[in-house]
């Protein structure tokens, strides 16, 4: 499997660390333990094309969001996502 | 028919032409008192126990291929009971204790070898924390022993003791861990749970659930017809969030790929189970003579049955830093199972919020040594509607109460567990 870094081009996996599905938002502060409980432990574990965030820790420390099928690991769009890896507030 | 010391006489006289079935190929049947989603070991294991147990023998097994094709033919075969947190140790020296009757238990040959499960430790602070790991578990009546430097070069003399980086120390070892034959444990549990009545019935996929006015399941849509059931339990670890889906269920799991590895065959080398401490790396020998091994996942979310090669190379790096006299000994297969992580590192058996469905899953990358304590603790759930003592901590619900089971502290990020 090789993503398409936008900065770096072409790179084998083994460059990038993976974050997961990039749908859960963090609820806001009061939005209860419900809403929390599901963003931080429910998934959807898509099996089929799914957005998720990566780090090219091995590049150009970069985050980007790939949209990959998990079944056949095929890759059909990358894009920049600075600042992924802190936690957004659903707005 | 069962197996003996005759049974094998007799075959051998006709030239072994005339061995029966070792389980029959029925026809779905309108209705059952129990269905199990899921050929594999556990699933099997459960219908195995539901009827040798608690007398429940109107039981169907639905693979959706043949038994055995999931992760029960993918594993390492490792057995081990060395855990550490209440809710795992008791929980996987039950199913120690099943692996050491299995084959009598079965009729079966399931080549159980207790050849014993050595971790190494490579500094102190691991010592340390085998040590305590190794006291909780002669705690609870499981046999440990921490051995040094020279106990571990006695077993395994070859090994790169004196790594500049990562030096062996000692290692915590289990003596009754081993191997067992993953594809015979699968035969066995079918042999013995169709001789008791259980019906397997392969090439027969789940594609929905019925239910009726209030909720309740009572039975299964498959691409072989609908299929009346009194209980239905879910054991299709890899696939769970799939199959929860058709249910309306969420689950606390994520889907991962997880790879595996055997040589080809040598001379008789490693004696037991070997981990690296210092990586991610575990190692026995089959009978065959090949080095089965493995290390961590790949670390993204997958349902393809197949890695790629950065894991390829940092788990035989970990082989070479461990053992180099492996250098020479080429690769003969790779493969790839779906692993059901779930977000504490261990698996649930519950009941579902849906009445009469029934859930076995995220069983991480540790399902096959579990294989006979879920079979029995998931049958006990489904027979009497009550947990099991010894899976009473498994609960779906235990991310929502703040009561995880997590042995490795990892928190909330399943590719790390």
């Amino acid at each position: 499997m090789r993503i398409a870094c936008p900065f770096c081009g072409p790179r084998e996996n083994g460059e990038f660390t993976y974050l997961g599905d990039a749908k859960p938002k963090r609820p806001a502060l009061e939005a209860g333990e419900e809403a929390y409980y599901e963003y931080v432990y429910l998934r959807d574990n898509v099996a089929g094309e799914m957005d998720e965030f990566w780090y090219h820790g091995a590049g150009c420390r970069s985050w980007i969001k790939v949209r990959r099928n998990t079944v056949t690991h095929e890759i059909s769009s990358v894009e920049p996502a600075a600042g992924a890896g802190a936690a957004k507030v659903a707005s | 028919m069962k197996y003996s010391i005759f049974s094998l006489a007799r075959a051998a006289l006709s030239g072994h032409k005339n061995w029966p079935r070792t389980w029959r190929d029925p026809q779905p049947q309108k209705h059952y008192d129990v269905v199990i989603v899921g050929g594999g070991g556990h699933g099997l294991a459960t219908a195995y126990f539901l009827a040798a147990e608690h007398g429940i023998r109107n039981v169907a097994v639905l693979e959706k291929g043949w038994i055995g094709s999931g992760n029960a033919g993918r594993n390492t075969t490792i057995i081990r009971s060395n855990y550490m947190l209440p809710g795992n140790i008791g929980f996987y020296e039950l199913s120690m204790k099943l692996w050491e009757t299995m084959e009598r238990d079965l009729n079966y040959n399931t080549m159980v070898s207790q050849r014993g499960v050595l971790n190494l430790y490579h500094s102190d602070a691991q010592r340390d924390a085998y040590a305590r790991r190794g006291n909780a578990m002669r705690i609870n009546g499981i046999d440990s022993e921490l051995l040094d430097r020279e106990g571990v070069r006695k077993l395994l003399p070859f090994l790169n003791f004196d790594n500049a980086r990562f030096p062996i120390q000692g290692g915590l070892l289990q003596p009754r861990g081993g191997t067992a034959r993953h594809d015979a444990v699968v035969w066995g549990y079918a042999h013995a749970a169709d001789r008791l009545g259980v019906d397997i019935i392969q090439n027969c996929e789940v594609t929905g659930f019925t239910r009726d006015a209030g909720g309740k399941v009572t039975g299964v849509e498959t691409t072989r017809g609908t299929i009346g059931a009194g209980k239905v339990g879910v054991a299709v670890a890899g696939s769970s969030s799939r199959v929860a889906a058709m249910a309306g269920l969420r689950l606390p799991i994520e889907s991962h790929v997880l790879q595996a590895f055997v040589s080809e065959g040598i001379k008789p080398l490693i004696p037991n189970v070997v981990t690296f401490g210092a990586g991610h790396f575990y190692v026995s020998q089959s009978d065959k003579g090949g080095l089965v091994f493995g290390g961590d996942l790949d670390g993204y979310n997958s349902y393809a049955q197949r890695g790629n090669l950065p894991v390829v190379e940092d788990v035989c790096e970990g082989g070479m830093a461990l053992m180099p006299v492996i250098g020479r000994v080429r690769l003969l297969r790779q493969w790839g199972g779906i692993m059901d992580m779930s977000m504490d590192g261990s698996p649930i058996i519950d009941k579902t919020p849906v009445d009469g469905l029934y859930l076995n899953a995220g069983w991480c990358y540790g399902g096959f040594k579990a294989t006979p304590g879920s079979g029995f603790v998931f049958a006990h759930l489904i027979a009497r509607d009550e947990l099991h003592r010894e899976g009473a901590r498994f609960r779906l619900d235990r991310f929502r109460r703040g009561a995880m089971i997590d042995e490795k502290g990892q928190g909330a990020q399943p590719n790390l567990h």
